[in-house]
């Protein structure tokens, strides 16, 4: 009795946590980040593992960190946008280079465009960790004071940076919280 | 108007699901022919109603009425007609109307094609359709309502997602639905079968060609998602292990076990409740499948404007769905117990473990898809798995099951003897190494053992399927379509393992700078750019570039490799300039412009990459095949029935 039993259990497991996913809006939920000073990593950078970057270097400015990987798809859809935004030169973008093959991400840089002041290389995914990544892409505001301003999860578009993130951007540079 | 009119159908085909749901299920179950009947009738109606719908809204996208919010955020003046009636499932609520109507489509081709089948049991299959489509309808009308209107109106429309702006890729969502929708139809004739409490041969015989046909339509929308990812997303990959590519996959996968267990219970009698859990796995996950990418669980690139109340809906409906068959399967199933045995070297053992291994790969890509959101839910490490975890682990079940593949072809029931085919095997084994050294060796230079191996089992495979027909046709005995149809899938599937083990072994893919007049070598082709130019197309900018490729001097093609930015949405697309060839494809992608005249260009050399799609349709085919045999289409009369009754029960 108890194997026909069985699928229903292991289906009624499975719905369980679908509700629990459900519940935990990743888009609109803020990360419990924001408002927080953002976690300084200290990493090798991805053009040129003898140097480190960390982003206290770029205390006292605001900065954009973005995480991405050559292994994902979301990020190769975002990388325009990026371009743009980049051209745009309102806010260094820091690429945080999230669980990846350095020969591949320079890869891609070299072929889609670098939109990032610099990259650094997280292969073990320590920093990530640190900043709560969820999956890539994702994109952090942070503010001149070093505190988090904004988390962006999914594909970042120009529309949404000139929604979101632009607004928040003359309170990035007073670094006011 | 149109948009109401269309508002007010849909409206209708949803007042009539529901009688078609209760008229059908009760009308069998207190056996009222005139019930029966009513549910035959709601079902033409349903259809019609959903039809009128669905050709209101495609109205109102060839019109740009921009009056409309779906075509105001999916359309644009600009954009050309085919892509207007694209545009129709390019999101959300559009490619959920296209769901609802496919599902009427099947249901009405159930109450069309089942003339040879007990009224009752065609009821009950028309009642658990029905109830799926009131589940659609509603979810429509609540949540996705396409036809809602934007007041003012919108000057212009946002346009379509420029990714979507490709012929493949517009007909590969109606393929796809075709597909998840169709296995509905086994869904509901396993509930149905449950609910009668009866299950023989005959049953196995009535749903096989449904099946058989959903999973055709699967394997060709899949395919052709994955062509379309290859050229169009510009990086020359064919499968990425999304969450919506295996979303996809997981039904097909249980599908094609699904197919091979109702051979069994066909011929034997036997794997009925496995048969009936498969037939329900199959549809729950297309709708596992669909709340993953509507509901945002997980986030993907292909992931339509994700919205939690429509995820709860989704879920509630999964929990009727799906928690309502599983409960039927467990009160149900223990009925269904056959006790014919069948020795462990026999064709049911051999599709024993091909299910098995099917199911496991399929768990597999389960847990990689969902493994982020379980370890969220315990509060542990994020950890996102990868395009490695899916490429080493599906290999795991998958390498096994093509090697018995082989063997199991030619396996008899009940007890198989291997004697008189022994030496066949073997002879043709031998020749797949010798192949498979040929041409990984030979052709292209020692790669890795696994190349050996996939290739060795490639080679057999397709050597192994033609040894039936070929003996058959010798020996004068007759050929039936359905085991031609089997050979010309397997065929198929060793067409695909070639491609697919050959790409990955041998492909090439270099980036590098070029301007103008200069040249480079790549595997042995040399790339010569020769013009760069500006060309408008109708809703994009592009900037074109000219590569003419030579080898040893002699020209081989002409490709114009793109990059376009279309003008609404921003998004830069790239357009590969793609030289296809059967043995091997040479691809062109522009990168970036590095200033002057200078552009990043990635080159690539794919070979037998052909191999993978062709293969695929080749199954499709085989499919096809399969479903005109003739015992199909005989009418069953009623002296076969009683001995088919007879026969599961001695069984």
């Amino acid at each position: 009795m108890l194997k026909y039993l069985l699928p229903i259990g292991l289906f009624t497991v499975l719905a369980g946590f679908l509700y629990f996913g459900l519940g935990r809006d990743k888009q609109t939920l803020p990360s419990p980040l924001i408002g927080k000073s953002a976690p300084i990593f200290e990493l090798a950078r991805l053009d040129d593992p003898s140097k480190s970057f960390s982003n206290s270097e770029l205390a006292g400015k605001p900065y954009v960190v973005n995480v991405w990987g050559s292994w994902c798809v979301g990020c190769r859809q975002e990388h325009g946008a990026l371009l743009e935004i980049a051209r745009r030169g309102e806010v260094p973008i820091v690429g945080l280079n999230y669980r990846d093959d350095r020969d591949q991400a320079l890869n891609w840089l070299q072929q889609l465009g670098d939109p990032y002041v610099v990259s650094a290389f997280d292969d073990e995914g320590r920093a990530g960790i640190d900043w709560g990544v969820y999956g890539a892409p994702e994109t952090f505001l942070i503010g001149a004071n070093g505190k988090v301003l904004k988390k962006h999860v999914a594909p970042i578009t120009v529309e949404i940076w000139e929604q979101e993130f632009v607004p928040l951007l003359p309170q990035a540079k007073a670094g006011s919280p | 108007m149109a948009a109401e009119l269309g508002h007010f159908a849909l409206i209708l085909a949803f007042c009539l699901t529901l009688p078609q749901a209760f008229f059908g299920l009760m009308g069998a179950h207190w056996r009222r022919p005139h019930w029966i009947a009513l549910a035959n009738r709601a079902v033409a109606g349903q259809w019609v109603f959903t039809l009128f719908s669905f050709a209101c809204l495609s109205y109102v996208f060839y019109h740009n009425d921009f009056s409309v919010l779906y075509v105001a955020q999916n359309s644009n003046s600009e954009l050309p007609t085919f892509y207007r009636f694209a545009a129709v499932w390019g999101a959300h609520e559009g490619s959920l109307l296209l769901w609802m109507l496919v599902q009427a489509t099947w249901a009405l081709g159930v109450a069309a094609f089942s003339g040879n089948m007990p009224q009752q049991m065609t009821s009950r299959v028309i009642g658990v359709l029905g109830v799926i489509s009131a589940g659609f309808a509603l979810f429509i009308l609540l949540t996705s309502n396409p036809f809602l209107r934007l007041w003012p109106a919108a000057p212009d429309g946002r346009d379509l997602n420029p990714l979507l702006q490709d012929p493949a890729l517009a007909i590969h969502p109606p393929m796809l639905y075709i597909g998840y929708v169709g296995f509905s139809v086994p869904f509901a004739f396993a509930v149905a079968a449950m609910l009668e409490g009866k299950l023989d041969s005959l049953w196995a015989r009535w749903v096989r060609p449904w099946a058989t046909v959903a999973w055709m339509f699967l394997t060709c929308g899949i395919a052709l998602g994955s062509w379309w990812a290859y050229y169009e997303l510009g990086w020359g990959g064919w499968w990425f292990w999304d969450p919506v590519e295996n979303a996809s996959f997981m039904p097909w996968l249980i599908g094609t076990a699904l197919i091979h267990s109702l051979a069994v219970t066909e011929k034997r009698g036997l794997f009925k409740s496995w048969t009936l859990l498969l037939s329900i796995t199959a549809f729950s996950l297309s709708l596992l499948g669909t709340f993953l990418v509507r509901s945002g669980v997980i986030e993907s690139v292909h992931a339509f404007a994700s919205d939690p109340g429509r995820g709860l809906f989704i879920l509630a409906f999964l929990c009727v769905c799906v928690g309502g068959a599983l409960g039927l399967y467990a009160w149900r199933a223990p009925l269904f117990r056959s006790n014919a045995g069948f020795a462990p070297v026999s064709r049911e053992s051999f599709l024993l473990f091909n299910n098995i291994l099917l199911v496991a790969a399929t768990v597999v890509i389960l847990i990689g898809t969902t493994y982020p959101m379980f370890m969220d839910a315990f509060g542990l490490d994020k950890v996102s798995v990868g395009p490695p975890y899916f490429e080493a682990m599906f290999l795991v079940p998958m390498l096994p099951m093509v090697f018995l593949l082989a063997p199991g072809m030619h396996a008899a029931w009940k007890k198989a003897s291997f004697e008189s085919i022994k030496k066949t095997l073997g002879v043709l084994l031998v020749v797949a190494l010798v192949l498979a050294l040929a041409v990984s060796v030979g052709a292209y230079g020692w790669n890795s053992v696994m190349t050996i191996v996939g290739l060795t089992a490639a080679f057999w495979v397709a050597g192994a399927s033609l040894v039936d027909p070929i003996n058959r046709w010798r020996n004068g005995h007759s050929l039936p379509a359905s085991i031609i149809g089997m050979s010309v899938a397997h065929f198929g599937l060793a067409l695909f393992i070639i491609g697919a083990t050959t790409v990955e072994s041998y492909k090439k893919e270099t980036d590098l700078s070029l301007k103008p007049g200069q040249t480079t070598e790549h595997a042995g082709f040399e790339f010569t750019m020769t013009k760069l130019e500006d060309v408008a197309g109708p809703n994009y900018q592009a900037v074109q570039s000219e590569v003419v490729i030579t080898r040893n001097g002699k020209q081989v093609a002409v490709v114009h490799p793109q990059k376009r930015v279309y003008r609404v949405q921003k998004n830069a697309m790239t357009e590969a300039g793609i030289d296809a060839h059967w043995h091997r494809d040479l691809f062109v992608a522009m990168g970036e412009p590095l200033g002057g005249d200078a552009w990043s260009l990635r080159l690539q050399y794919k070979p037998m990459v052909r191999f993978i799609w062709f293969g695929a349709a080749i199954m499709a085919l085989g499919g096809l095949i399969a479903i005109c045999d003739r015992r199909y289409r005989k009418r069953v009369t009623v002296d076969e029935s009683a001995a088919a009754a007879a026969g599961a029960k001695t069984a």
